[in-house]
């Protein structure tokens, strides 16, 4: 069995900048497990720019953004694997990989990184009635057969469903020629950014159809049409409102799911919110000594809070490796608790021995709200009160907190996110 | 060439004749419009072995579905099919109807199924918590099975070929005539074939090739039956495969775990004209969503489900199986009207109409005939000493090309190298469960396309998901031409 302090399950942005960060801390023995046959992860087929203006301050290609973090782990001679497939995690951190050149082999890592990122709802999970014909795909499916493969799937496309993914799929496929219909949202509002929706939907005409979702599919073989129907409050179609659109392309952009089938098997304890890991402040899952970050934990908008997000997991990690792979945890934990609007926190909880100076605090609402503000409790006393504009279930939100109005705070148990409505 | 017989429809029961007939000494062909054995109704059921009891007793259908049943364990050993007994329970809500399972017990009986019980409420709920607190008594039956149909269809069809019969595929059948020295003449899209015998073992479209030869017609009716088909953390949902109580359009909505681990909840039963709607519509799903309630409780299918798909049952109007020489027309064979139990009776199916035709010609029987078939080697049974050894001598297992099942890049090698091998997406899928998991693909399609391309040679642009039109990619992006 090898040994390593720090192991990393994923060599995507999450994995990469937890490794530079971890080094950083003054972990020696790091390494990177990578499915893939290059570092990156899914940013290597996102070969449109609006990448890395928070960490950079500068717009990066998808490639690009990925380049600078995979330099730093090159520069820092971290080591990692490629074509390696993580089949097990222990609950003692033993992870079990394999590889066509290694074999199937066990690791013991002083410390784990979840940083496996996500995968997306294929359409067999909406349940959707008609044909399951060729000429269906996720959008990031389509988008790797297109940046990568260098192939087009189709000419004229439908999207259903109107995340990230299938908004820059909107725009890249009508930029190779394709003709695309229309995007169908089963939601009332869009679940994608809205400077995406402007630049990739608006500034080319394409429609957008809300509370909208596809009811059949025709084709046999390959696809041929499919047809849209407006639904209601209760999100089921509403006859007679029905269209049918010739397609021999349909993309699907609707909802991605953290992957994480593998801190499962280990016994991580997962939200079924998130469908991620809880973790504490630390980043630390149920598990000691094993961290998540990145779309593995909760899916993110924005690849740069992925990156600084991964960056706190590699050094919380070098630190459990650093203090004997001991928990540092003093006093009593306090608990985040999301309410009125706020579906979920990541961290759920906050443990102040271990907290450093401050802690971001993310999350999502379910609906969209106006002239709202998002608003912190300490136990029953409102200690933070942001005024936004609007706030919407497709951009994730954060609050800071700083440690020392946590440990101030006489009695603190619980800490309540919620929004509201002035 | 003239061949001795000639089968129509590489189905699990056209196979399974093949299968039969190669311990003669015959030249049999299989003739097949799909580009793969297993492409129609053999796909798309509820990968049952049924027990038996469901069946009049006196019918065909009881008769075989038994001996189909017993035939299963030495099958799915020689053959190397994924089959347990996980037994069924036939679960009564309603205290009136608890005489309803007693009939089913004295049929089961009558029809010589083996091990039956019936239960009380508690010691069915003992054995399924998971079945409705309405429970009133249940019917048990122990031989009842799960199975991996594509398995199954695949081992008969390639133990068949490996033991001599002749396959061809994307072959559609126009026209069957008979000349003056009573040879058949079948004229398909791919040529003519001469036989002395056909076997009409074609499904849905049976009746279409018996009325073609003969004034007794028959007349099948495409029932449709709709399907979820759930995540692999719900395979412990129930351990056993359960029914509601029958009706006459059939045997209801079951949940069954599958032989694989997935959780299975279907068939709706509904007549169609259609014998290409594989479709699944709104109706169907909401009716498996109703059905299910009333015999299992808290069953989160819209939570959990990872595909929905829909199967034709080739149901004819005597709702019996139709085996054997066509009463007007010699030489013509029919395994027709093949519904449920068709799968389970599969094997007997075999078994009879072999028997039948053998002797009918004086086929004389083979001096060396293996009965074995190995299927696609699973690494994941392997200890992790032997996984290395095996990844030592072929490194393209050690590379896994689908993650949610976790199949290696051996393994979908092995698939389409073999005899009668994979030649799509669906067809690896098929052979090694490759994209069928909890992604349906999205991952592994770019990978398996390459590797489709670079054994086969065939370019992406005609790389399908199932033959015929079903192409995956249309054509080279922009500047794609440089990679």
């Amino acid at each position: 069995m090898m040994n390593y302090d720090i192991v990393i399950v994923g060599g995507g942005p999450a994995g990469l900048a937890a490794a530079a960060s971890a080094r950083k801390a003054g972990i020696e023995k790091i390494l990177i497990l990578e499915r893939d046959d290059r570092l990156g992860g899914i940013l290597n087929q996102c070969i449109h720019n609006g990448f890395g203006l928070h960490t950079f301050k500068e717009e990066l290609t998808g490639p690009e953004y990925a380049q600078r973090f995979i330099d730093q782990v090159l520069e820092k001679k971290i080591e990692y694997k490629l074509h390696t497939m993580v089949m097990d995690i222990s609950s003692d951190r033993v992870v079990t990989a394999m590889n066509h050149t290694d074999g199937m082999f066990r690791i013991q890592a002083g410390a784990v990184i979840l940083a496996m990122g996500c995968r997306e709802r294929p359409i067999g999970a909406l349940a959707t009635p008609g044909y399951r014909p060729a000429g269906i795909f996720s959008a990031g499916t389509a988008q790797r057969l297109v940046n990568m493969e260098g192939y087009m799937p189709g000419r004229e496309v439908v999207i259903l469903g109107s995340g990230d993914i299938g908004l820059i799929m909107a725009r890249r496929m009508t930029l190779e020629g394709a003709k695309v219909k229309v995007v169908a949202e089963v939601m009332p509002y869009s679940g994608g950014l809205k400077r995406n929706i402007v630049q990739c939907l608006d500034d080319f005409g394409i429609p957008l159809k809300l509370s909208h979702t596809v009811v059949d599919v025709e084709g046999k073989e390959h696809i041929s049409a499919v047809t849209i129907a407006e639904v209601g409050p209760d999100r089921k179609p509403i006859p007679g409102t029905e269209e049918r659109y010739t397609c021999d392309t349909l993309l699907l952009s609707v909802g991605l799911i953290p992957e994480n089938e593998l801190s499962r098997g280990a016994g991580v304890a997962i939200s079924n919110i998130t469908n991620g890991p809880v973790v504490n402040e630390s980043l630390e899952t149920s598990i000691p000594g094993v961290f998540a970050c990145g779309n593995v934990l909760h899916v993110h908008d924005l690849v740069d809070y992925v990156s600084e997000e991964a960056a706190r997991a590699g050094e919380n990690a070098a630190k459990f490796v650093s203090a004997g792979c001991r928990d540092m945890a003093e006093g009593e934990d306090i608990q985040l608790i999301p309410a009125d609007g706020v579906r979920y926190t990541v961290p759920s909880v906050i443990n102040p021995g271990r907290m450093d100076r401050m802690v971001t605090v993310r999350f999502r609402v379910g609906a969209v709200y106006k002239n709202a503000a998002v608003s912190v409790y300490f136990n029953d006393e409102r200690v933070m009160h942001n005024k936004k504009r609007i706030i919407s279930p497709g951009e994730m939100e954060q609050v800071i907190l700083l440690k020392d109005k946590i440990t101030a705070f006489k009695d603190l148990k619980s800490i309540t996110v919620r929004i509201e409505q002035d | 060439m003239i061949y001795d017989v000639i089968i129509i429809g590489a189905g699990v029961t056209g196979c399974a004749i093949a299968r039969e007939l190669s311990r003669y000494q015959a030249e049999v062909c299989v003739l097949e419009r799909d580009e793969d054995v297993c492409c129609g109704t053999s796909k798309a059921n509820s990968a049952i072995v049924h027990a038996g009891y469901d069946c009049m007793p006196g019918s065909v259908m009881a008769k075989m579905n038994v001996r189909g049943n017993e035939m299963m364990d030495q099958i799915a050993k020689d053959l190397d099919v994924p089959f347990k007994r996980n037994g069924s329970l036939v679960v009564c809500i309603d205290k009136d109807s608890l005489g309803g399972l007693r009939e089913l017990y004295d049929r089961g009986i009558a029809n010589g199924v083996k091990g039956m019980r019936l239960l009380s409420r508690e010691e069915a709920l003992a054995m399924e918590p998971n079945i409705s607190d309405q429970t009133e008594g249940a019917l048990y039956a122990p031989t009842a099975g799960i199975i991996c149909p594509f398995r199954l269809t695949i081992g008969f069809a390639e133990n068949a070929n490996k033991n001599g019969v002749d396959f061809r595929f994307n072959t559609d059948v126009e026209e069957l005539k008979k000349d003056a020295e009573g040879i058949w003449h079948i004229r398909t899209n791919n040529g003519e074939y001469k036989t002395r015998a056909i076997v009409n073992a074609a499904g849905v479209y049976a009746d279409t090739f018996h009325n073609m030869v003969s004034e007794n017609k028959i007349h099948i009716t495409p029932r449709r039956g709709d399907y979820f088909i759930m995540d692999k953390d719900m395979g412990n949902f129930v351990t056993r495969t359960i029914f509601p109580q029958p009706t006459a359009h059939g045997k209801g909505i079951l949940v069954a775990p599958t032989v694989h681990g997935n959780l299975l909840a279907g068939p709706t039963a509904i007549d169609i004209d259609d014998r290409e709607s594989t479709a699944t519509t709104q109706q169907g799903l909401d009716a498996i969503l109703d059905g299910a309630e009333s015999h299992v409780k808290n069953l989160p299918i819209r939570r959990k489900v990872i595909r929905v798909f829909a199967g034709l049952r080739a149901h004819e109007d005597h709702h019996d199986f139709i085996l054997g020489e066509c009463d007007d027309c010699p030489d013509f064979f029919d395994a027709a009207g093949i519904e449920s139990p068709g799968l389970s009776a599969s094997p007997a199916i075999g078994e009879y109409m072999s028997g039948l035709i053998s002797s009918r010609y004086h086929f004389a029987k083979k001096d060396s005939w293996d009965p074995v078939s190995k299927g696609v080697l699973d690494p994941k049974q392997l200890t992790m000493e032997e996984r290395n050894e095996l990844i030592r001598r072929n490194p393209a297992y050690g590379n896994i090309v689908c993650r949610c099942e976790s199949v290696s890049e051996g393994e979908i090698l092995d698939a389409i190298h073999r005899p009668l091998g994979a030649r799509s997406l669906d067809g690896i899928k098929r052979r090694t469960r490759a994209g069928m998991g909890r992604c349906q693909a999205g991952f592994c399609t770019p990978k398996q396309m390459d590797i489709l391309h670079r054994e086969l040679g065939i370019p992406y642009e005609k790389i399908t998901k199932m033959g015929g039109e079903s192409y995956i990619v249309r054509e080279r992006s922009k500047g794609g031409e440089d990679r």
